[in-house]
Parts: C-alpha cells; sequence; structure tokens
C-alpha cells in the first residue's frame, strides 16, 4: 500500500508549483491555472485523509471545491474579458489602476 | 536494491507526470500550453484518486475539472488571441540567489515530515448494510443528509457566480451607456477619461527611466 505521507507529499509539491507559478508568471490566464492548480492539490489532501480516516465525507468537501472553483472560473474569466476589453492587456504588470 | 509493490510504482508514475505537466504550467509562456499541461495534471490527480478507491471523485475531476473548466480556459485564451508572453528582466536581482536556499529550506521540512508519517490506509469497512466508500451512494447519502446545507449554500453560489459572469462579460448597450454618462455628468464629479490612466503610467515610467 502507499503510505499516506506519499499523497501528502505530492499534494505539497503540487501546492508550492502553483504558488511559484502564481508569483512567477505575469499573464492573468496563467495566473489563474496555477489557482486552479493549488485548489486541486488541495483536493487530494482531502480525498486521502478521506480515504486513511475511512470516512466518505472528505469526497463530499471535494465537492464543495469543485463547484466553488468552476464558479470562481466563471467569474474571474468575465472579470478578465471585460478588463481585456476596456486595457487591451492581459499583463498584470500594467493592471495597476487601483494602485495609488 | 529493495522492491517496490506494484501499486507504490504505479503511484510514482502517476506523481511523477502530474508534477512534470504541473511545472510545464508554470514554466510555458503561451498559455494555451499552459492549459494543455493543466489537463494533464488533472488526469494524473484523477488516477491518484482512482487509488485511493474514490471512483466518482475521479469521474468528476476529469468531467468537470479536465472538461468543463479547462474548455472554458482554452475557449477565453482562443478568445482574446493570446500572444507568447515576451521575456522580461527580473527587477529584483537578488531573489535568484534566495530561492534556491528556500527551496531547499521546504524540500528538507518535507521530507522530514514524510519520513515521519507512514500511515498505511486501514482496510475499507465491508459490512453489508453501509454503502461502499467512495460510491455515488455513499457519497449522495452524506450530501443530502447531514451536508445539506452546504450543498443548498453552493447551489446558491453556482447562481450567483452564473449572474455575476453575465453581468461583467456582457457589452453595455448603447442607451445603458448613454444614461451613466449623463449620471456621471450630473453628479458633477470630474470623469475619468480612458486615455487618462495611459498617460499616467506613461509618466510613471518616464520618471522611473530617468
Amino acid at each position: 500500500m502507499v503510505p499516506l505521507s506519499w499523497y501528502l507529499a505530492l499534494s505539497a509539491a503540487l501546492f508550492t508549483i502553483g504558488v511559484a507559478g502564481v508569483l512567477v508568471q505575469r499573464n492573468v490566464i496563467s495566473i489563474f491555472m496555477c489557482i486552479e492548480l493549488m485548489l486541486n492539490s488541495v483536493n487530494l489532501t482531502l480525498v486521502a485523509f478521506s480515504r486513511f480516516l475511512n470516512q466518505s465525507t472528505g469526497q463530499l468537501f471535494v465537492f464543495i471545491v469543485m463547484a466553488v472553483a468552476a464558479a470562481e472560473a466563471a467569474v474571474g474569466l468575465a472579470i478578465i474579458i471585460s478588463v481585456f476589453r476596456n486595457r487591451e492587456t492581459l499583463s498584470v504588470d500594467e493592471e495597476s489602476l487601483l494602485k495609488l | 536494491m529493495f522492491e517496490l509493490p506494484i501499486q507504490q510504482l504505479i503511484f510514482l508514475f502517476v506523481a511523477a507526470v502530474a508534477v512534470f505537466a504541473a511545472f510545464n504550467v508554470i514554466l510555458q509562456r503561451n498559455p494555451i500550453y499552459s492549459a494543455l499541461a493543466l489537463i494533464i495534471t488533472m488526469c494524473a490527480l484523477a488516477g491518484t484518486f482512482l487509488m485511493l478507491e474514490a471512483q466518482f471523485v475521479a469521474t468528476m475531476q476529469v468531467i468537470v475539472y479536465a472538461g468543463a473548466v479547462m474548455v472554458l480556459f482554452v475557449f477565453v485564451i482562443m478568445l482574446l488571441n493570446v500572444r507568447t508572453e515576451e521575456a522580461r528582466q527580473d527587477r529584483v536581482k537578488y531573489l535568484k540567489l534566495v530561492a534556491p536556499l528556500l527551496f531547499i529550506a521546504l524540500l528538507g521540512e518535507v521530507i522530514f515530515v514524510a519520513r515521519s508519517v507512514t500511515t498505511t490506509a486501514p482496510p475499507l469497512a465491508t459490512t453489508g448494510n453501509e454503502p461502499a466508500f467512495g460510491t455515488v451512494e455513499s457519497i449522495g447519502e452524506a450530501m443530502f443528509s447531514s451536508y445539506l446545507f452546504p450543498f443548498e449554500a453552493t447551489s446558491v453560489l453556482i447562481l450567483m457566480a452564473m449572474v455575476g459572469s453575465l453581468v461583467l462579460a456582457r457589452r453595455r448597450t448603447m442607451s445603458e451607456a448613454e444614461t451613466l454618462g449623463k449620471l456621471i455628468e450630473e453628479s458633477g464629479k470630474p470623469q475619468l477619461t480612458p486615455a487618462e490612466p495611459v498617460a499616467k503610467l506613461e509618466e510613471k515610467k518616464e520618471e522611473i527611466a530617468a
């Protein structure tokens, strides 16, 4: 059997890669995809604990996370489209209108 | 040489695919390649869900995430016709030196924690009456009994997201724009023309360059 720590290590690795992507990327859409990656790694943790504690409620939380992620993707991409329509750019460095 | 059981070998393979594809997500300059790599990561994660006996979650991962959400991403990337991002110069030079040190520290922490946890999965309960672990039945039973309120709250959230994204992404009609313009004029506040922030941005850039 695969020990629990392997799943947690994989999840930690994916989460760290996602954080690094948010910091490294300059494209709004790419940053958004890195956030999805982080949500996915958390899902892996939830499913792993649900298996090792023998309770299926963890999988239920994964569903709620999935629904929230889908809603977030829809709203976020709508924001990206409306920003792109006004500013003609996707670079986060140039979207600094709210910055003083 | 120690021998690995077949399950651990499969896990290592799936994990390697997931991590490799995840690196591709953040290293590709073209967002469409990032999206394709993210789909591979999600499918690999669905494989690990299968190994954890969560069949329904694995199916939903492929259908909802790799299917619906990623199609939305690819659609928006194609719609906006995103150009490949050009290489940029780092603004902070010393970060290149700090990053490897932090990486090694983090790796050490993960290895330290991972070595101390060696739990293996308990055997699945096989009593007659309880629905089998990880099936639609067991999840649905929990969802519609003890976790009914979170479920309903999620449905309200999705409705809000639907309306919100429609409002955000649609174009203003001409009459609406006119009414908005009149309202702004009547309020007597100075209007922010679209050219103004761009000009300010360029001024700032010149200041930085000077």
